[in-house]
């Protein structure tokens, strides 16, 4: 199912935590919201779901206005970070809820009801874990649960809020393995929170960027990573270091040197330079690089990661080195970006 | 002291960074005897006294079985009733922002603060034929005062805090993700009601339900003056009790004593398992 969020703004007592979103999610696309926190990426699944209203716009899945729908007539699927599983029911009456609660002929018979949650306890990989309490099982297998429950309903729409926030590093790799299987085998399209840009770029066909209630980029895992179209998006995906320099004539300028590069189309002025600390180019003489001195460094598995203070001001950027570098303290470093990006000083 | 691998079956201790267990062990095991033991053990001592055959005579008299059934009876519907609008009124105290919001959740105390005796004076004031209340439901043909209604009406009034108290915290504890997964999974408002939130609120109420009946078959300030206390008809237990008290018949009051000792230990214990099973299984 195609889900379509048009202009959509949400207020809480009049402070706003999303301005103005549209957002087209494709029908079977595993889809993540990403953003750091208060970024509204929350509020947009919650509105997605029906759990809140939108103030204003509207959402559609498919041709219907599903914005006019009460929660239990969207039909979606949605799993909790705490999981929110019913304690008191066992793990195949957790899955059975969402069909037990049906009226009258949309209501299956008990027994293909039971049928149904051991076919789902399979999917998530917990056969045999029918009668336990949820007290009684991991963290991880939780999870597993709450998302075979959201599944039992047939929903048209899985919506995942931080599904592995709660785990540890261990599991969570393993589930976002887990979860992206699940969704090859079953083709439901699937919108998911989370704020670890690690599990976005693995994991979602597409990836959302949001920042401060709007959404700042929306695009595949390498869309995202090498183009991104915003300083917030550039600092906010991966690693970045970024200098104010000088575009003069289509020539880059740091203080009063030039850093031997070209940007013929940016126009003159102030501007902030972006790169990744990894894709530098290192140089021994210095006719148009950037130089500075080594203020700190770090070992970072493979790599080293060192921090130079550059120029007069000491403005500090980070670059990797390689682990035999011979730059040790106080030395001098001169780089120059490989691939960089200019944004407008703010 | 060796370190021999702990043996299964329950263990009398378990380590704990704050030292002490014999000492607050045995205080609390000395103060138990002292407070509530000894005196209760005294009352089973008298009524022993009596004599099998001379206890059972009391036990089956008419007086004292209607009495007993009386108090039970009130007791129990005050509490069934309490159940119901104790947990709306702990609902609404804890879900709803209202302005006067704290001054209800104050007011749920005063039951546990007004003497009983004055408890029982006003109820009976407005509720007597002539009273405010009374005189409106006169002419239906609701009797209030002097009847064993009046005396669950008392009970209702001391029952209540009991009841909202004991769900109170429980019900803010709930967690609003449990309803709202129940919403997105297509119950509606009634079933997220008796399916989710009811069991999990059930062990709370259970208990709420048990202390506002177990005061209830004790009051007796409040009770004895909107009952009327006619024999046979709406004389509740402990009244009972002083009335022979009066006659110095210490035996016979011992004795009704001793049976409302045991009835009252039975349920309590009963409603105590009920809830240790639910936590075993719950969690």
């Amino acid at each position: 199912m195609e889900v379509r969020v048009v202009n959509v703004r949400k207020e809480f007592e009049r402070f706003p935590a999303l301005h103005d979103v549209s957002l087209d999610i494709r029908s079977g696309e595993l889809i993540a919201l990403l953003g750091p926190s208060g970024s509204g990426k929350t509020t947009l699944l919650r509105l997605i779901a029906g759990l809140e209203r939108p103030t204003k716009g509207a959402i559609f899945f498919g041709e219907e206005d599903a914005s006019q729908k009460s929660i239990q007539e969207r039909n979606v699927g949605f799993v909790f970070q705490h999981y929110a599983l019913f304690r008191h029911m066992t793990v195949a009456d957790n899955i059975g809820f969402g069909l037990k609660v049906r009226h009258g002929a949309a209501r299956p018979s008990a027994q293909e009801i039971r049928r149904r949650a051991s076919e789902l306890l399979d999917l998530v990989q917990l056969s045999g874990l029918e009668k336990r309490y949820p007290a009684q099982l991991s963290g991880g297998q939780r999870q597993r649960v709450a998302l075979a429950r959201a599944m039992a309903i047939e929903p048209k729409v899985l919506l995942l809020d931080e599904p592995f926030g709660a785990l540890d590093a261990q599991v969570r790799r393993e589930l976002r393995r887990w979860l992206r299987e699940i969704h090859d085998a079953t083709g439901h399209t699937t919108v998911f929170v989370t704020h670890d840009q690690e599990e976005a770029l693995e994991l979602a066909d597409r990836v959302v960027v949001m920042s401060q209630g709007r959404i700042e980029q929306v695009g595949s895992a390498d869309e995202i990573y090498d183009t991104p179209n915003s300083p917030f998006v550039y600092s906010f995906i991966g690693e970045s270091s970024s200098l104010p320099v000088k575009v003069d004539n289509g020539e880059i300028w740091l203080a009063d040197r030039p850093v031997g590069l070209q940007a013929p189309h940016a126009p003159s002025g102030e501007a902030l330079l972006y790169f990744r600390p990894h894709d530098v180019e290192l140089l021994d003489g210095c006719s148009g690089c950037i130089a500075g001195t080594v203020a700190a460094s770090r070992r970072v598995a493979g790599t080293r990661r060192v921090e130079l203070e550059i120029g007069g001001e000491r403005q500090r950027v980070e670059i990797e080195l390689p682990v035999d570098h011979p730059a040790a303290q106080k030395s001098r470093v001169a780089f120059r970006p490989r691939r960089w990006k200019l944004f407008p000083a703010s | 002291m060796n370190t021999a691998p702990a043996k299964a079956g329950w263990r009398f201790r378990q380590p704990s960074v704050i030292p002490g267990f014999g000492l607050t062990l045995g205080f609390s095991l000395a103060y138990l005897t002292l407070i509530i033991l000894i005196p209760l053990s005294g009352l089973v001592w008298r009524s022993a006294a009596l004599g099998w055959t001379d206890f059972w005579a009391i036990a089956v008299d008419r007086r004292t079985l209607n009495a007993l059934k009386i108090s039970f009876g009130t007791a129990f519907l005050a509490a069934a009733v309490n159940v119901v609008f104790g947990t709306i009124v702990a609902w609404v105290l804890v879900r709803y922002r209202f302005p006067g919001r704290r001054i209800a959740d104050a007011m749920v105390d005063l039951p546990f603060a007004l003497p009983t005796a004055v408890a029982g004076i006003a109820l009976t004031t407005l509720y007597a034929p002539n009273g405010w209340i009374g005189q409106l439901l006169m002419p239906l043909g609701i009797k209030v005062a002097y009847t064993p209604l009046g005396i669950v009406i008392a009970l209702v009034f001391i029952g209540l805090p009991f009841v909202v108290r004991t769900v109170q915290p429980i019900m803010e504890e709930l967690d609003r993700e449990v309803e709202e997964a129940a919403a997105t999974l297509g119950a509606n408002r009634f079933q997220t009601i008796t399916r989710v939130l009811f069991p999990g609120l059930a062990p709370a109420i259970v208990t709420g339900f048990s202390l506002a009946f177990a005061r209830g078959v004790g009051e007796y300030g409040s009770v004895i003056f909107i009952a009327g206390n006619l024999p046979f008809k709406s004389e509740i237990a402990p009244l009972l009790i002083v009335i022979r008290l009066e006659e110095y018949n210490y035996e016979a009051a011992t004795a009704i004593a001793a049976i409302m000792l045991a009835l009252s230990f039975v349920m309590l214990l009963v409603v105590n398992l009920v809830q240790t099973w639910s936590r075993k299984r719950y969690g």
